[in-house]
């Protein structure tokens, strides 16, 4: 049998997030099951595709507190939002924006509600993500120090999008940290949490999300993944969806050399779930999509839409798990997956799966991996369109059509303006 | 002197000969009719003059407007002035009709030396040839042709000539799939482009296009070549008599 490699992990450290033993126990936990499980290998199914080894040779040093002047380029524009930052993991209080919140919302730094009053806590830190079999989870659990709390008491209405920008900054020496989120919306509260993940320099993030989003709660969540050319980032977000919810996802991925995004949800009764994402990468980035809905109860439908553009010699890797247990009758789970190959040297592994158990669903998923159509090209060629236009036009519309899959209009907007942006920058190559 | 001039044209698809020495000149203004039945190349003559790869000239040439055309992309030739309007217009998802037409017309503007339109002047340009279409503003914002019916997309098909004013319209079976009224209203938005300047080839499988597109002189093609002309009459003929016998008279 082959080596258990635990790099990132030397000693447990209970100091990172002091405050209270049961969360020092927790992190405990998460330590023992990463020094069990080890660094995920192509030997495992959830990893065949995406290989980590690279991680292993670089010799990331744990981040120390460091400071920044200003937000790095190529987080999503948006009008207006309360703004919370995390650079290399810890909330920095001095970036962020968050004056004037409506009453009953918490935003602030995980590690102070840790230390202040943990009990506030219980509820939720540490019971949704799945430490025993996710070993990059436990990593981020026996590591954490710090992130973004978010908690919307009953009924409460967050009036401006909450922009979580997540800042990656290494100078000499590649750098890692692993950020922890909290976000607990209470029974009929509304939210928008927009994520920007960007950055400088050589670094590894390994964040963990857990979200909970109450009895007829809606959270629109869209996150774009724009990190440094150098970067690794591995990104894992449980959500857990109480009867009623409703839960908007969307996942933009841009930058990167290597980057998972993973997405868990589990679905209560009467949930409508909508987890879909883009990608876009060139040169040799490797981005990785994995999704896990799970139906566990009656009555909810989830739709899941990611596509992907990949040129020069990118690879693209989408892994989506639909599960319909026995007792979730009329499920309505849909999924589809399409990219787009620009270059011979992309390369593209898509994986659907369906695992059903109850008799009486509606399940649909699909997956398609080609060029630009020859039939659209010579349309647009025949009206005296360059091939040079026609391809542009013809892979912004196919972008374009997932980026609508976004219910906020204002965020849309700027995911596409990203979007955008990636297109006029291949333009100009 | 002639504005295109095919000269014993050959051509393959998938390596298959279709074309098998067509030749045929049009003159600057005139109107000329190609029917054959099926399986004769009639789209196959379409897409060889048009530029679409897969398409392969074997031997022969095509002299248009004094340059090689076969020498030229298929968006070169587009920007030279040859349209082909398509018997399947292409749907588009994702691209708006606006988005498409002003992208076209902007570059047969730079082609032709002249600063590109802004998104008001292009409205006001199109809006005009539109609505004489019934096409209405709705449908221009679409994606293009996505869900249209035959008739929209068929519209559609002679909005884009209107505003692209080429010098050579090749109609690829545009009948098919039409109503008679929707067969009427396209035939006056072709009708309307006639002029001493354009010259169309009307490609058709039946004879009832050409009630309402008049032709100057009728080809009836078979096995890859033209094995008959004449004037409007010829059509009426072949109507009457069906393809077998001329076909038959060929193979005879």
């Amino acid at each position: 049998m082959a080596r258990t490699e635990t790099p990132f992990a030397d000693s447990f450290d209970a100091a990172l997030m002091p405050g209270a033993a049961w969360v020092d126990s927790l992190r405990r936990a998460g330590f023992d099951s990463y020094k069990s499980l080890g660094l995920p290998t192509p030997r495992s199914e959830q990893w065949k595709y995406t290989n980590l080894r690279a991680l292993n040779r670089i010799g990331f040093a744990p981040a120390t507190d460091s400071a920044l002047a200003d937000i790095p380029e190529g987080i999503v524009p948006l009008e207006d939002a309360y703004v919370a930052v995390v650079l290399n993991g810890r909330f920095d209080a001095a970036l962020s924006i968050l004056g004037g919140l409506p009453k009953g919302a918490e935003v602030g730094s995980l590690a102070d509600k840790v230390a202040q009053t943990p009990a506030d806590l219980k509820d939720v830190f540490g019971s949704l993500a799945d430490v025993e079999k996710l070993p990059l989870a436990a990593l981020n659990t026996a590591s954490m120090s710090d992130g973004l709390y978010v908690r919307l008491a009953d009924g409460v209405v967050l009036d401006k999008p909450l922009h979580l920008v997540s800042i990656g900054s290494a100078g000499e020496t590649p750098v890692r940290f692993n950020p922890r989120h909290l976000v607990v919306l209470g029974k009929g509260s509304i939210a928008t949490l927009v994520e920007s993940h960007v950055g400088r320099g050589e670094y590894f993030g390994n964040t963990v999300a857990e979200i909970a989003v109450g009895d007829g709660a809606v959270l629109n969540h869209y996150k774009l993944q724009n990190e440094s050319t150098d970067a690794f980032h591995v990104a894992f977000t449980q959500v857990k969806l109480a009867d009623r919810a409703v839960y908007d996802s969307f996942v933009l991925q841009v930058g990167g050399k290597l980057a998972r995004n993973e997405i868990r949800a589990e679905l209560g009764e009467h949930v409508e779930c909508r987890v879909n994402g883009a990608y876009l990468a060139r040169g040799e980035q490797h981005i990785d999509n994995t999704t896990f809905i799970d139906h566990a109860a009656p009555n909810s439908a989830s739709h899941e839409v990611y596509k992907g553009v990949l040129d020069d010699s990118a690879r693209g890797v989408f892994q989506g798990k639909i599960l319909v247990r026995k007792d979730a009758q009329k499920t309505d789970g849909r999924q589809l997956n399409k990219t787009l190959l620009l270059a011979p040297g992309a390369e593209m592994d898509s994986k659907p799966e369906l695992e059903i158990y109850a008799d009486d669903v509606k399940c649909t998923h699909g997956a398609t991996i080609g060029d630009l159509s020859e039939e659209a090209m010579f349309y647009l060629k025949a009206r005296g369109i360059d091939a040079r236009q026609a391809q542009a036009m013809l892979v912004a519309a196919f972008v374009g059509e997932a980026v609508t899959e976004i219910q906020a209009a204002g965020p849309r907007e700027g995911f596409q303006a990203v979007v955008d942006a990636w297109l006029e920058a291949r333009e100009e190559t | 002197m002639p504005l295109i001039e095919i000269r014993d044209l050959h051509a393959t698809v998938g390596g298959k000969p279709i074309l098998k020495g067509l030749s045929l000149s049009i003159e600057p203004g005139e109107v000329h009719a190609i029917m054959g039945p099926n399986g004769s190349g009639k789209s196959t003559l379409s897409y060889v003059l048009s530029g679409r790869d897969g398409y392969e000239v074997t031997s022969g040439e095509v002299i248009y407007d004094g340059q090689d055309l076969l020498a030229l992309e298929a968006d070169e030739r587009a920007r030279a002035g040859v349209f082909l309007a398509f018997q399947y217009p292409v749907e588009i998802p994702g691209v708006a009709g606006t988005t498409f037409l002003r992208a076209a017309i902007n570059a047969a503007r730079k082609h032709r030396g002249e600063s590109p339109l802004d998104a008001m002047q292009f409205l006001k340009f199109v809006r005009e040839k539109a609505s004489a279409l019934n096409i209405t503003d709705d449908m221009l914002r679409r994606p293009l042709n996505v869900g249209f019916s035959g008739g929209e997309k068929k519209r559609n098909e002679v909005l884009q000539m209107a505003v692209l004013e080429p010098k050579l319209a090749i109609l690829d079976e545009t009948d098919s799939g039409l109503d008679i009224d929707a067969l009427k209203l396209v035939a006056e938005g072709v009708n309307s482009l006639r002029g001493p300047e354009r010259s169309m080839l009307v490609i058709t499988h039946y004879q009832r296009l050409l009630d309402y597109i008049v032709p100057d002189h009728v080809h009836i093609l078979a096995n890859g070549k033209i094995i008959l002309s004449g004037d409007k009459s010829l059509a009426l003929e072949l109507e009457k008599k069906g393809y077998a016998e001329f076909v038959g008279e060929e193979a005879a």
